[in-house]
């Protein structure tokens, strides 16, 4: 009987602990602390890097249970930006983003595995160009702690490779584009 | 005669007219099939180049048109209705203004992140910097609707001058092709 009382206040604890450690955080857009990159081909000969400047998301991460995570992040498509105010100008254009006509971006989180050492598997749904398709990103944790502004933070990494056919660009073409998450929480 | 005239436009008015129509329709006809071009036509970054250089010419054309039509006599309007010509002049004055929008639209399209232009790959006009965010997109719009109001009042104005010379048989279309000698009365 002992024993058992012993064991159900571990599992309570244990419980709690997960409680007291399952926390959220909003994507440090404040601070400019996250950066959502892409990356295609150009003409089979070299990379072509851009970003999108304004997102907004927020996760809930437990490193004890790491499966029990969830992020969702918002993308605003017209905030493409190449380093070239012509191309950008093409690019959220009907042509590629089509931002008049779809000008939200998001991707939500639907199933997180853990793969162990800090890498992650996270499904989730992708909506870009007003299509919504399942993707798989492969994501790592870099690390997580108290900052020296008293807050507490976490960050990751996480990376895909989307073809624009799928997502009904007009110019698909373009073909294959890589994108990077590079995500930093501040505990809320 | 190199200047204009009460009666007459002189040689120099008369070519920068005809000088800007071929422009004005070259520009337009490209411009609208420039923007279509597949990334893998050969005319993809070639085309936008001479339009931008075509168009800077028309911009250095039009502003010294404008210092040559303030030293120089305009030529009467041959019209006795007064409403005619008021409106003949108010579609003057929107050409203008129009052609100066579309260029310097089209010009702060493509300096709006600091990169220059450059005229017929010989020498680079400067960018002037961003002035409003998302500069490009705002003059993209500005570029497109004033090219397309433009176009209409072309039309317009082709209408006008055809009517001038077969309704009311007056040398108004005469006079922008050939400069006129002055009348003697005898």
């Amino acid at each position: 009987m002992k024993k058992l009382m012993i064991t159900l206040a571990a599992i309570v604890a244990l419980g709690a602990s997960h409680i007291a450690q399952a926390a959220d955080y909003k994507v440090d857009i404040k601070g400019a602390h996250a950066f959502i990159n892409f990356k295609a081909n150009h003409l089979g000969y070299s990379w072509l890097t851009g970003r999108f400047n304004k997102f907004d998301g927020n996760f809930s991460y437990d490193a004890k249970n790491p499966e029990a995570s969830k992020i969702v992040i918002d993308i605003d498509p017209a905030s493409v930006d190449s380093n070239h105010a012509e191309r950008d100008k093409h690019l959220r254009s009907a042509d590629f983003l089509a931002v008049d006509k779809f000008p939200k971006s998001k991707f939500v989180s639907t199933k997180i595995t853990d793969l162990g050492d800090n890498k992650l598997k996270v499904e989730g749904d992708f909506t870009l160009h007003g299509v919504t398709k399942p993707i798989v990103i492969d994501a790592v944790k870099i690390g997580e702690g108290k900052d020296p502004w008293n807050g507490y933070r976490a960050g990751f990494a996480g990376t895909t490779t989307i073809n624009v056919a799928d997502y009904d660009f007009k110019s698909a073409w373009v073909g294959e584009v890589q994108l990077e998450l590079l995500i930093e929480g501040i505990k809320q | 005669m190199i200047k204009n005239s009460d009666t007459s436009f002189g040689i120099v008015n008369i070519a920068i007219h005809w000088i800007t129509a071929l422009l004005v329709f070259g520009l337009f006809g490209v411009g609208l099939w420039m923007v279509d071009l597949s990334y893998y036509s050969e005319w993809y970054r070639t085309a936008p180049d001479l339009h931008k250089s075509f168009g800077l010419t028309l911009l250095a054309l039009t502003l010294f048109r404008i210092i040559w039509k303030l030293i120089n006599p305009s030529p009467k309007a041959l019209s006795s209705n007064k409403l005619e010509t008021m409106a003949g002049k108010l579609a003057h004055f929107a050409i203008y203004a129009l052609l100066l929008t579309i260029m310097v639209s089209g010009y702060l399209i493509s300096t709006a992140d600091g990169r220059g232009i450059e005229w017929f790959w010989l020498f680079e006009v400067a960018s002037l910097g961003e002035f409003v965010p998302n500069q490009e997109d705002i003059a993209g719009d500005i570029h497109e609707w004033a090219a397309y109001i433009l176009i209409g009042l072309v039309v317009v104005h082709i209408i006008a001058a055809l009517k001038h010379h077969f309704v009311d048989k007056d040398k108004t279309l005469v006079r922008m092709v050939k400069v006129q000698k002055e009348e003697h009365q005898d």
